[in-house]
């Protein structure tokens, strides 16, 4: 009879050991809320399960260089909870606030909303388009990485066998600077996204866009950033006019399926909508403004 | 908040007041038991092997390796329980046939849809109970499905019944998957059509929608060795479990006792019988009390939804906002086996209204869905999104306000209904118990020297 | 794999054993005997198996019974407050916010964890607080009614 093992380590090294030494298939534990849901449909069988919650680092949140460092683990409440971060980066923290309900969200973290690589994922766009990184640990050390550059595919990540995301790092804002997330969901709320658009830009004192980062999710195999979209800002004051050129070009940019949800076509338009009004909100943002 | 007092000049108790429910407290502080909360000494826990193919003949079934298993009591599939007479009993809109039902409790000859039970295993815990499912070994012939109800009324659509012969059609037709047509009519629809001002025709498809109780099926049963047994059940119903689970265990119904629990909602759902008489065989086989209870998934996949249609309706009208004839074609998917809530929604489409040319056909269609069971109104509101939406399009086609359509063609006292004038002929002489208006009315003469029966 | 869980659930000292794949949900029902928390859905979808854990609301589905080691629980069953019910309760039995009940006990605990969040929430806040659990008898109206009358209560006092 299977019998499965759990282990809670008190310190990364400690996990990566676990993950190394797993005969069979090796799940991390976080929030839990896809890992039960798989096991008990019967989608995911492990044989062991290794709890990182007790790992100190992998559920904090501390200031570094002027920016913040989020423990991979941390429930995505405790996120929206922490003033400071929610005031820095907004978009981030809505997006993280749309994840399921609040007993979903008192559980379930962004590492693990990363590393399930739905293309659905409501935090992602909005991290990628935050410019976040994440440090890696495992059998051969430490790495950073992008976030964009963590999901491959749909359910498929580019980390190697024992590696642990441990935690996302936020760079300090300059001034002048904010992000958005919107998304479309057929229900008002416990629904998944349809379309998800994360815009992160940043303006010089006269009022011009001095960089900026479009991201879209539900539209490809995996979240999507698009330069055109970003380009499209670059340079302007963020008028109606590069609004027009940046849902033009998120729209072009898009390749989603037909599904329950929604259509192909309807999903191309709506990516263009939704990425007009989360700029117009992170624009706001930016100037200072209440959103 | 006010409530009115219709009757101020008595002194009522309860009327008008907000009394608390019963159940209330019981409820609020988590006491109050429902189908999964009942527990008693010795208890094993069952799981029931579900088929994964939609449509398949089932060769052979070997529980050897699950009866094996340390924990494991008891196994069960039909050899279990006895064979059921081919027979639809009671009432035509509600009859049931226990030669389907035993085969929807668990599967014989073939599964006939994704989740169809097909064996179940009674255990010490739910943990092994699980793993002897995976060692029983059901050798599947897969047969093509079909799941829709306009493809399973094609001529070469994959059978679910070699032998089924649409009742209501003469002469009898070939096989099909068509369980039974009803047509009701009033007056000559051609005729009234051919004086139509305009005419709308329009065509609908809805997909079967799940009761949606949030408590799934569960069930506890003891059967005791000198063959008196005990069933607590969420249901709707303890009658009915009684007579059904009795029944499909050759049971004297005196025997069964049945206690309704709790119920965490059933909206029509919950009254037949799944795991009751699974838990009752698993117990006898044991000799200990069995606990079911449905995964969420299970729900989904084996419990009944109300029935997903194809449907046809075209009315005509006179400009003036007259409907003279009205014509509707119901397809409804009754899932595995047939008892589609097709006939009430023949009856309820038309009958708001005053229409003096009126046809509906009805088609009652198996498929390889889980079993169609009621939904609230069963079978009506389907019927009814068909012909009020085609009537809101014939309101704006003359330019009349879809209210006023409505009430210009409004049923009254004494308007047919098309149902009963496939009657008239057996009852007109024979209801003496009828209240005076009745009578009254039913010796009038309505339009074209027909009948008019009382409609309150 | 068999754990020794050392916990509290509604302040008291509480230990039992699990298999690793029981969840919360499963000890509190099959090994505790606690049946007042329901499974509606198994997938924290429906919000019936709400607790709070170290005062966080969570759905006891999606938490494995091994990770209660050192927590300290409240479910339905903590609610009551000795002879008299919680202002709460009181409030869904006073506004009908029930009518077949399996919904209740996860709603009112998340209506306590929302009320001790915000204790003056606004409707839509109310609302979207309790999106997580879902009711298919009432159509939610009246239980918003009675979590705000509830709040106005417990201002008071």
């Amino acid at each position: 009879m299977s019998e499965l093992r759990y282990e809670a380590p008190r310190t990364l090294e400690a996990a990566v050991a676990l993950l190394v030494a797993a005969q069979g298939v090796a799940k991390v534990l976080a929030g839990g809320s896809d890992l039960l849901v798989q096991m008990k449909s019967g989608r995911l069988d492990p044989a062991l399960i290794v709890d990182i919650k007790g790992i100190p680092e992998m559920t904090a949140i501390t200031t570094e260089n002027g920016g913040f460092r989020v423990g991979a683990a941390m429930p995505c409440m405790e996120i929206i909870e922490h003033a400071a971060f929610a005031k820095t980066w907004p978009g981030v923290t809505e997006a993280v606030a749309l994840i399921g309900s609040v007993q979903v969200k008192g559980r379930a973290s962004i590492g693990g909303n990363l590393c399930n690589g739905s293309p659905a994922a409501d935090s992602v766009p909005a991290l990628i388009a935050a410019g976040a990184t994440v440090r890696i640990v495992g059998p051969a050390g430490t790495r950073e990485a992008r976030v964009e550059d963590i999901v491959t595919g749909p359910g498929r990540t580019s980390l190697a066998k024992g590696e642990i995301v441990s935690s996302f790092f936020f760079a300090e804002r300059p001034s002048h600077a904010g992000d958005a997330y919107l998304r479309f969901t057929p229900r008002t709320e416990m629904d998944i996204a349809v379309v998800g658009a994360g815009v992160n830009l940043t303006l010089d004192d006269s009022g011009v866009c001095t960089d900026a980062h479009v991201c879209l999710g539900a539209v490809a195999e995996r979240a999507l950033l698009v330069p055109d979209a970003a380009a499209a800002l670059l340079g302007s004051k963020v008028d109606d006019v590069a609004l027009a050129l940046l849902a033009a070009a998120a729209s072009a940019a898009a390749t989603p399926i037909d599904d329950k949800r929604g259509t192909r076509e309807f999903r191309i338009k709506v990516a263009g909508v939704m990425a007009r009004r989360a700029a117009a909100v992170a624009l706001a943002r930016a100037k200072g403004k209440q959103s | 908040m006010d409530t009115p007092n219709f009757y101020p000049e008595k002194k009522l108790k309860v009327i008008g007041t907000s009394p608390v429910r019963p159940d209330g407290v019981p409820k609020v502080t988590g006491i109050a038991r429902f189908g999964a909360d009942f527990t008693l000494p010795g208890m094993l826990w069952a799981r029931i092997l579900r088929s994964p193919h939609a449509h398949a003949r089932i060769r052979s079934i070997d529980t050897k390796k699950a009866e094996a298993l340390p924990g494991v009591k008891a196994v069960m599939t039909c050899a279990d329980l006895p064979e059921q007479p081919f027979a639809y009993v009671g009432p035509e809109r509600i009859a049931v046939n226990f030669w389907h039902m035993t085969r929807n409790i668990m599967a014989r000859e073939k599964a006939l849809y994704e989740g169809h039970a097909v064996a179940a295993v009674a255990a010490t815990s739910q943990k092994i109970a699980n793993e002897a499912l995976k060692l029983i070994e059901v050798d599947y012939e897969v047969l093509p499905h079909v799941i829709d109800v306009d493809a399973a009324m094609r001529p070469d659509a994959p059978l679910l019944f070699d032998d089924m012969i649409t009742r209501g059609v003469e002469p009898p037709t070939k096989p099909s998957n068509i369980s039974k047509r009803i047509e009701y009519k009033l007056g000559d629809v051609d005729t009234g059509f051919a004086a139509a001002d305009e005419i709308v025709e329009m065509s609908f498809r809805t997909a079967p929608v799940h009761q949606g109780y949030i408590e799934p099926h569960a069930t506890l049963a003891r059967w005791d060795a000198d063959g008196q047994a005990e069933v607590w059940a969420s249901t709707q119903g303890h009658f009915v479990v009684r007579t059904f689970t009795a029944k499909l265990l050759n049971m004297k119904t005196g025997d069964l006792r049945v206690h309704a629990t709790e119920i965490g909602g059933g909206f029509g759902g919950k009254t037949v019988v799944y795991v009751e008489p699974v838990a009752l065989v698993l117990s006898r086989k044991s000799g200990h009390p069995v606990k079911i209870v449905m995964s969420r998934e299970e729900v989904f996949k084996a419990s009944g939804p109300t029935s997903g249609a194809s449907m046809t309706v075209k009315i005509g009208a006179m400009k003036d906002g007259r409907i003279v004839a009205a014509d509707a074609l119901f397809k409804y998917q009754a899932g595995a086996f047939p008892g589609s809530p097709v006939m009430n929604g023949c009856m309820c489409g038309f009958a708001p209204y005053d229409f003096p040319n009126m046809r509906t056909v009805g088609y009652d269609v198996v498929c390889n869905r889980p079993k169609a069971v009621a939904y609230r109104a069963p079978g009506s509101p389907i019927s009814a999104f068909a012909v009020e939406s085609t009537l809101d399009a014939v309101a704006k086609k003359i330019g009349m306000d879809p209210v006023q359509l409505r009430l210009k063609n409004i049923a009254r006292i004494g308007t047919p209904l098309q149902t009963w004038c496939r009657r008239r002929m057996a009852l007109r002489s024979s209801r003496p118990g009828l209240p005076i208006e009745n009578r009254m009315a039913s010796g009038r003469l309505g339009r074209n020297n027909r009948s008019c029966w009382l409609v309150a | 794999m068999k754990h020794h869980v050392t916990t509290s659930i509604n302040g008291s000292p509480v230990e039992f054993l699990c298999e690793t794949q029981q969840t919360l949900l499963d000890v509190l029902r099959d090994e505790l005997q606690l049946t007042g928390t329901k499974e509606g859905c198994g997938s924290g979808d429906c919000g019936a198996c709400s607790v709070t854990v170290n005062g966080r609301l969570v759905c006891a589905c999606l938490m494995l019974g091994v990770e209660a080691e050192g927590k300290s629980i409240e479910t339905i069953e903590g609610m009551v407050m000795g002879d008299h019910l919680h202002v709460l309760q009181q409030k869904f039995l006073e506004h009908a916010a029930l009518q077949c009940g399996i919904c209740t006990p996860g709603m009112l605990i998340a209506a306590k964890s929302l009320l001790e969040r915000n204790p003056e929430p606004t409707e839509e806040q109310v609302r979207f607080g309790l999106a997580g659990n879902l009711c298919r008898c009432t159509g939610y109206q009246k239980i918003v009614e009675a979590v705000l009358a509830a709040a106005v209560e417990m201002r008071r006092a």
